[in-house]
């Protein structure tokens, strides 16, 4: 397994970091290239000619497209520290949450990308997707995989910084602490973990960004 | 393993019901079938399903499982006889991809096409077919995604093409254009024709007439 394991991610992306952060849990050497969204490598619209979209892995030239895909491929590769559990039942619930972070993560990004009446229903869909989480995703647990993290944690990772950036642009609180004393909880826990606290893109930075690509996007949907 | 180890609570006309059916079947895997009325959930399902509170819901010794796709990766680790997914772990991701891709990207267009109306309509019917024919690349060639023998992407999405077929037949808008998919076009029929397949899918005339109800609703 001396093969050679690229990503091509951006740094401000959390699907990006998703993968960063299970080769870094894991201990695998990669090399890591900063898309520029705006202008994509040959090598990005080859390796996923069907997205065209980051986080892509490359490993020994095969590439492996999807997040949440690439980390059971991780998974699969390189099973030191485990990232999912053994038993079938505890996998089966592990990926339920996995798929149920994809279908309603989206949510929080509509809050973000829109206004108005649009928005409204992402606000609303958002705190739906957060109740279910903590009614039914933390009960008696520290992490989403026990007493450690484990793949839903990073699942979820987008809520522990990504959101509260969103919240702060829009001017939404979404996620309040009284409302939602698990996720709080898990949120802190999560961002102290050595290798996400070590792998975190700089929340000042992510502000500048996200503020001036939703400024961006507000216009341009004003114009046409 | 007993009978009663195993439940399936479905719907007789899902797809996604359906799939694990088809997925039992090809394993050998003796089951409970519980038909639940959509309209009136059992609090059986709402308590299996309290998330999404829908069908299918897998119960195996009493732990319930849901989300088809997930039951299907589910059983395919508890019985190994018969494999759905591959065993190298790059052909393992790239049939989750085509399995997420039709789910994600076929499914809701063929939807959009189903239900709505005018230009509407008519983007959803391009999309479909757009995104038919990026599914007819995953085949790469081969006869069915699992190669030789229909495998989890065969049994995650070759429903498709029947419940297509009806939406052609109900809308009068071509989907999967034999001319332009040649390959998927083969697929859906070659899949649609494999005996356990044939004998799990639902009366087709009392599907279509289930799926020319639902339309009338739009």
């Amino acid at each position: 397994m001396g093969e050679e394991v690229i990503l091509h991610g951006t740094w401000a992306s959390p699907f990006s970091c998703r993968v960063i952060w299970a080769l870094k849990l894991k201990g695998i050497p990669y090399e890591y290239i900063e898309e520029d969204l705006s202008n994509k490598s040959s090598q990005l619209l080859q390796h996923n000619p069907v997205h065209k979209k980051i986080p892509v892995l490359v490993h020994g030239g095969k590439a492996t497209c999807e997040s949440m895909i690439i980390l059971e491929y991780v998974e699969e590769m390189w099973p030191q520290n485990p990232l999912l559990p053994t038993d079938p039942c505890e996998r089966a619930d592990a990926r339920f949450w996995i798929k149920f972070a994809e279908e309603k993560g989206p949510a929080m990004w509509t809050v973000y990308r829109t206004s108005g009446e649009e928005q409204e229903k992402a606000v609303k869909d958002t705190l739906e997707m957060l109740r279910a989480i903590e009614a039914h995703g933390l009960v008696d647990k520290k992490y989403f995989g026990g007493d450690k993290i484990g793949i839903v944690d990073i699942a979820f990772g987008q809520i522990a910084q990504w959101l509260g950036v969103i919240e702060d642009i829009v001017g939404v609180k979404l996620l309040e602490a009284h409302k939602f004393p698990r996720l709080h909880a898990w949120i802190k826990n999560f961002k102290e973990v050595p290798i996400i606290k070590e792998n975190l893109p700089d929340r000042d930075e992510m502000m500048v960004f996200f503020k001036h690509f939703r400024e961006m996007l507000l216009t341009s949907s004003r114009d046409s | 393993m007993a009978e009663d180890s195993v439940k399936l609570l479905g719907y007789w006309a899902s797809p996604y019901s359906l799939k694990v059916k088809w997925a039992l079947k090809l394993k050998g895997i003796q089951y409970q079938y519980v038909e639940e009325d959509l309209k009136n959930k059992s609090p059986m399902l709402l308590q299996y399903n309290p998330v999404y509170k829908k069908i299918p819901v897998l119960v195996h010794d009493d732990k319930p499982l849901a989300e088809s796709l997930i039951i299907l990766e589910y059983i395919d680790e508890v019985w190994k006889q018969n494999p759905l997914l591959p065993i190298d772990p790059h052909e393992r991701a790239k049939a989750r991809f085509w399995a997420k891709f039709a789910d994600d990207k076929c499914v809701p267009a063929l939807v959009a096409a189903f239900s709505k109306k005018g230009e509407e309509q008519e983007r959803a019917v391009k999309e479909a077919r757009e995104n038919l024919k990026i599914l007819e690349s995953g085949l790469e060639g081969k006869r069915f995604f699992g190669g030789e023998t229909i495998g989890f992407v065969d049994i995650a999405a070759g429903w498709i093409g029947c419940w297509a077929q009806m939406t052609e037949e109900i809308i009068g808008i071509k989907l999967i254009d034999a001319e332009t998919m040649p390959l998927l076009d083969s697929w859906f029929q070659d899949f649609l024709e494999i005996p356990l397949i044939k004998e799990c899918m639902p009366p087709q005339d009392k599907l279509l007439e289930h799926c020319k109800e639902s339309h009338k609703k739009f």
